[in-house]
């Protein structure tokens, strides 16, 4: 197995960028319909999308287990554009032969075409802010032109996921030239973004817990606080660990076994992570300027988004139910990394 | 876990005990992955591992970190062949979660040391033929962590009073452990006198971390998985319960294998450890409970006697799970220590 290393010389670049980038600014002015162009582009010129294209097309030729650190990196600040989705579609272009068109691509979990040609992407994480939707209908997957062409973005109740709407298969559309599993990749994705989330929630709660007095004391000081900080890091460990099964993939196709473990993990984890971190920090963490809400709102979202634990736990307990024998063979070694 | 000398004594003269031991010293000379893989498939197939268990996962390499090389040399061959089997000698009637107020003394005298005192809770102790013991070697109660040490005791020894305690499911794997003036030799001291709360925070952490504290309720489940697989049409509340808990399992034993990646590399995981503990308790305490509740609303032949045998048992036993190598509480607060809180 190639060594972790590999992944090192994109991470410091990564992190620079997201530091001007990515930050909760830019993050709530995407949120709110702004371009952000600056950052947009910045993102766009970084070749960050190309990573996993074979290295013959121009990319670096990661592997998805190669990614899992970086994405997480990127659900660490909430880069609100699907850099995630975007670089799975450009793999997939580049690995027929053939080129991506430009611009960020955000998958839609779910799509229906009426009789009359009308198309709805429901529940699309980023949809507002791609330039591509990946929609699965019946001849297959392919990429709808969000911008320039007639469409609605649909927002509800202060959800990050996005209803896309066409009056008609729009010009310009582009079939993806390879047939691929889209749930399981965003189950996946959705996975990773869920674990870097929950890591920096983690971090902010423990800050506050730490600078937030009452009746003379830290709240990290009351062993009731300390408790439930406990379960909290249990639980962002638990996700961390499950997100890292779901990539662990040697091409850009995650397994749909391991997948599904992913998402069905930290999707359950979300209940708790996110209730615990708001109880610790009290009634702020409902004010819109204070950041905690950014995170907690896409994390309810993600748990949505590509089916939430019981959707995949559902397609675990059928994989184990169809095979024969214990639940370590059935399951938990088939999720296991392979030996090195 | 099941107790049978005979097949610990198979083991051993497989070379399967004792497998990161060094082979001078009778041992495997493996690293803990390889231990890992093999207590996997034993827990996996329901082996009855319950004999040479606590010598083979703490004992052996406690000895083989802080003995001396005489006590190297003397117990850790026979504990490879399966012929010296070891307890814990930790909890005592005023001594639980608040471990370092054990009041079992060593007091030395002309010779080696007189044991007086008593443990509680200690499993496997009459089939056992040692136990190392937490006690206190000077200082008083007062001073806590400070001049606490770790003993072997022989517990053929005079002195020594064991009695069973009859549990909740009509087993009897606990005793009480009776000291009354048992003279232990000048070479009953493990490691450092004085270090023995390190040395048993260090060993806390073997017992903490191995795929054990995942399985245990996992007989139960495979059987359970039988039941479900044996209907026609499983029930979607079943179905998703099996994946519920699988997918749990799955996520726990590579946190396992990180926390084992540490071991092997010399490290002392203690934090990762109790996380992954109070974790994977938390999973096995769920199962009964959560499969009792899908069979109790099923309609239909009833299960095999056997799953609800199973059934029963570990629901009973099931609230140990998080007492034994530290309470959940005491394990979270260790974690928030790990976190910077305390």
């Amino acid at each position: 197995m190639p060594s972790p290393a590999t992944v090192s010389p994109f991470l410091d670049p990564l992190e620079k960028l997201l530091s001007v980038h990515g930050t909760p600014a830019v993050v709530r002015a995407v949120e709110a319909g702004d371009d952000a162009g600056n950052a947009r582009q910045a993102w766009i010129d970084s070749g960050f999308a190309d990573l996993l294209m074979p290295e013959a097309s121009g990319g670096a030729g990661l592997p998805l287990r190669m990614a899992d650190e970086l994405l997480r990196t990127c659900a660490r600040r909430l880069l609100p554009w699907p850099l995630d989705a975007t670089m799975i579609a450009r793999a997939a272009f580049a690995g027929a032969g053939g080129a991506a068109p430009d611009g960020f691509v955000a998958i839609a979990p779910q799509t229906s075409v009426d009789a009359d040609g009308r198309m709805l992407c429901r529940g699309v994480p980023d949809g507002a802010a791609a330039d591509w939707i990946l929609a699965t209908v019946a001849e297959g997957a392919m990429l709808v032109p969000v911008r320039e062409h007639r469409s609605e973005a649909v927002f509800r109740g202060g959800t990050v996921a996005t209803d896309v709407f066409w009056h008609a298969q729009p010009a310009g559309t582009t079939p993806i030239p390879r047939g691929m599993d889209w749930m399981a990749i965003g189950a996946c994705l959705m996975a990773t973004r869920i674990a870097g989330a929950m890591e920096r929630l983690l971090e902010m709660t423990l800050a506050h817990a730490s600078t937030r007095a009452q009746f003379g004391k830290p709240l990290a000081a009351f062993q009731a606080v300390q408790q439930q900080l406990a379960v909290m890091a249990e639980q962002v460990a638990a996700a961390r660990m499950a997100a890292s099964i779901g990539m662990l993939a040697e091409g850009i196709e995650p397994d749909p076994l391991r997948a599904a473990i992913a998402k069905a993990r930290t999707s359950e984890a979300v209940v708790e992570v996110t209730s615990i971190a708001h109880g610790v920090h009290g009634a702020i963490g409902i004010a819109a300027e204070f950041d905690l809400q950014l995170y907690t709102r896409r994390l309810h979202a993600w748990r949505l988004a590509f089916g939430t634990e019981r959707r995949w736990q559902g397609v675990v307990g059928r994989a184990l139910l169809a095979a024969e024998g214990p639940v370590l063979d059935a399951i938990v070694l088939r999720a296991a990394p392979p030996a090195a | 876990m099941g107790f049978d000398a005979g097949f610990s004594q198979a083991l051993g003269a497989r070379g399967w005990l004792g497998l990161t031991l060094p082979v001078e010293y009778g041992g495997g000379g493996r690293g803990p992955f390889a231990r890992f893989v093999l207590v996997e498939e034993l827990l996996a197939a329901g082996a009855p591992v319950g004999a040479h268990w606590i010598a083979d996962r703490q004992s052996g390499p406690l000895l083989l970190k802080y003995g001396t090389e005489a006590q190297k040399r003397f117990h850790l061959p026979r504990i490879c062949r399966g012929e010296s089997f070891f307890c814990i000698g930790m909890s005592e009637p005023q001594s639980g979660s608040d471990l370092a107020s054990v009041r079992t003394q060593a007091e030395r005298v002309e010779g080696g040391w007189r044991l007086s005192g008593q443990k509680l809770w200690t499993t496997n102790a009459p089939r056992s033929h040692y136990m190392i013991a937490l006690v206190r070697t000077s200082g008083t109660h007062d001073d806590r962590h400070r001049g606490l040490s770790q003993v072997i005791v022989d517990l053929a020894a005079p002195g020594v009073t064991i009695r069973p305690i009859r549990d909740l499911a009509g087993d009897a794997h606990f005793s009480e452990v009776f000291f009354d003036d048992v003279m232990l030799g000048e070479d009953a001291i493990v490691g450092q006198e004085g270090d023995g709360w390190a040395q048993v925070t260090a060993e806390l952490a073997f017992e903490r971390s191995g795929p054990e504290r995942i399985y245990s309720s996992l007989a139960l489940f495979d059987a359970w998985i039988a039941h479900v697989r044996s209907r026609a049409v499983p029930d979607q509340a079943s179905v998703v319960l099996a994946g519920r808990l699988a997918t749990h399992l799955a996520v726990l034993r590579e946190l396992c294998v990180a926390v084992t990646a540490k071991l092997a590399a010399g490290e002392s995981p203690v934090v990762e450890a109790a996380l992954v503990k109070d974790l994977g308790t938390a999973l096995e305490q769920a199962m009964p409970v959560a499969i009792a509740d899908v069979i109790g609303a099923e309609d239909g032949p009833p299960a095999a006697a056997a799953l609800m045998q199973a059934l029963a048992y570990v629901t009973h036993v099931a609230p140990s799970f998080s007492l034994r190598g530290g309470t959940r509480e005491i394990l979270r607060g260790m974690i928030a220590r790990g976190l910077g809180l305390r």
